[in-house]
């Protein structure tokens, strides 16, 4: 067991349902700082769901989610408003504000939370798009980027604030595999140098084993399998072989 | 039978529920107004957008309100030979009525069905989460702006549509049904109050809070992809619009 203070986002049996449809069922885990940890798991079986449980955009049903050992399933609103700024999350689809440039899309954060200057704004927001090789396109509408690109402006945005917690929901899906790569190689370096705590959403095993410090399969409205991306591999559970190895048969589509 | 009254029973749920929203939404964006940080550029935009935008519909509904009331009163009226009194009552009824109520309609139909249009498509792709994500609480962020917006240019839009009013109502007396242009001007303010003003003002402003509030709650609540936005801007329109009628008649009852 790790000591309480290394654990950054802890999940205690999270219960959380839409109408008659249950999601997610006693769903529990500890994510220590500065760890990267990769949800692999189902279409449709909660995912993102679970990410959004960490930073408080769903409330469960029963249990609780803590971070920073404070309980962010039961906190009041403008106190979870401030508690945001330590995390940057990017979504599935971008959600980039579809009234702004992608300028002021990734500026939005830094204009609000940081007391940084107009020209230094300019500089970090660069920085962010050269990151993503996507230097030079401040000025495009978010309507005017493919869906690839609208990601990577949101993993922009969400990594400009420089946050303690990234919560990427899908980073490279629907990339090409030198993007993903590229994108994945951002995850590690962020993590090395800047220290940060990562969950990091994904269908694709190759990204996963490359950023993970530990992977874990959501199954059921569960964690049912977690570890080291090797022990992962090496998981005699058959419903992680079968994911792994992407087959139609198997226990997950029974 | 048992499923009647389920369904007056659901009914009236549901439109408590709704209720109880309304007037939560209008409590958290009250306490938001007065706190920093204020969002300067997001307040002007959207004066802009409700305000000056609007203008060419205030220029068209009013001045033609006015110039079919002057028409419609002279008709009648000089069959009383009661011709005299046109200028107060085109006057009278634009500045307590005609000119707050078409008005917030029309700015209802324009912006407020927009804003449902909008805040409900930020809704379905997330955008509204990305919000919070980045620490920005969205009553802050696009109620707060829309709701001050409406409340400051409704009443600035109803003075110019009372100007507008009485201007095509003596237009059309005065050029078209041959009134004396001096007897119909001391008659329009001769019997005018500054209360008739200000109770169209306050009126105005009120239903400059109605229509942006329930545009953004109808949007904030969205469900349901496209086709829910669509229900959204729809219902943000209708219910807006029973509300001001609503609003309007009690208002009118305890101004004066
Ligand atoms: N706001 C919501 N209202 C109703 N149902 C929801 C909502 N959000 C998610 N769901 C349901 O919860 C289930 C899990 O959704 P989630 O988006 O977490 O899946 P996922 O694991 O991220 O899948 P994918 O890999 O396709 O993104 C789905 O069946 C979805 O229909
Ligand atoms: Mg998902």
């Amino acid at each position: 067991m790790t000591e309480p203070s290394a654990v950054a986002i802890s999940m205690q049996h999270v219960y959380k349902s839409f109408g008659p449809k249950e999601v997610l069922h006693d769903l529990s885990i500890d994510i220590e700082r500065n760890e990267s940890v990769v949800i692999v798991g189902g279409s449709g079986t909660g995912k993102s769901v679970t990410l959004k449980h960490i930073i408080g955009l769903l409330k469960p049903d029963r249990g609780e989610v803590y971070v920073d050992g404070k309980e962010i399933s039961d906190m009041p609103p403008r106190e979870l408003n401030r508690f945001r700024t330590r995390f940057g999350m990017s979504f599935q689809e971008g959600a980039l504000f579809d009234s702004m440039s992608v300028f002021e899309n990734i500026a939005f954060p830094l204009r609000r939370h940081t007391e940084m200057t107009e020209d230094e704004i300019r500089s970090r927001v660069a920085e962010c798009l050269e990151q993503v090789h996507l230097s030079g396109i401040e000025e495009k509408r978010p309507s005017e980027l493919s869906g690839g690109m609208r990601r990577r402006v949101g993993f922009a945005r969400a990594i400009s604030l420089k946050p303690e917690i990234l919560l990427f929901d899908e980073p490279t899906t629907g990339l090409d595999p030198v993007f993903s790569d590229v994108v994945a190689d951002l995850i590690v370096e962020m993590d090395q140098t800047l220290k940060t705590t990562t969950v990091t959403i994904t269908h694709d095993m190759k990204v996963a084993f490359k950023i993970a410090d530990r992977v874990a399969m959501l199954y059921g409205g569960a964690i049912v399998e977690q570890g080291s991306p090797a022990d992962f591999q090496q998981s005699k559970n058959p419903i992680v072989q079968q994911f792994i190895e992407g087959r139609a048969k198997g226990p997950l589509t029974d | 039978m048992i499923s009647v009254f389920e369904n007056i029973g659901i009914f009236f749920l549901a439109f408590f529920e709704a209720t109880g929203t309304w007037f939560t939404m209008l409590w958290r964006t009250a306490t938001w107004a007065i706190r920093p940080p204020f969002e300067g550029r997001e307040w002007m935009r959207q004066m802009v957008r409700l305000g000056v935008d609007s203008i060419p519909v205030v220029f068209l509904t009013t001045m033609f309100t006015g110039m079919v009331m002057a028409l419609q009163t002279f008709n009648g009226f000089q069959r009383v030979h009661a011709e005299n009194f046109v200028g107060s009552v085109v006057a009278l009824s634009i500045l307590r009525e005609l000119s707050p109520v078409l008005v917030g309609l029309m700015v209802t139909g324009r912006v407020g069905s927009s804003m449902a249009a909008e805040i409900g498509t930020m809704r379905v792709t997330e955008q509204i989460d990305a919000l919070k994500a980045l620490a920005t609480d969205p009553v802050q962020y696009l109620f707060v702006p829309r709701v001050i917006a409406g409340i400051v240019m409704l009443p600035l839009l109803t003075i110019l549509g009372d100007a507008l009013g009485v201007w095509g109502g003596y237009l059309v007396a005065v050029r078209l049904m041959g009134a004396n242009p001096v007897v119909y001007q001391s008659n329009t303010f001769q019997f005018l109050d500054v209360n008739d003003l200000w109770s169209g003002i306050v009126k105005s402003a009120v239903f400059g809070l109605i229509l942006t509030l329930t545009g953004c709650v109808r949007g904030y609540y969205t469900t349901g992809g496209a086709e829910g936005v669509g229900k959204a801007t729809t219902s943000a329109v209708v219910t807006a619009s029973v509300i001001i009628l609503l609003a309007d008649f009690f208002l009118t009852k305890l101004l004066f």
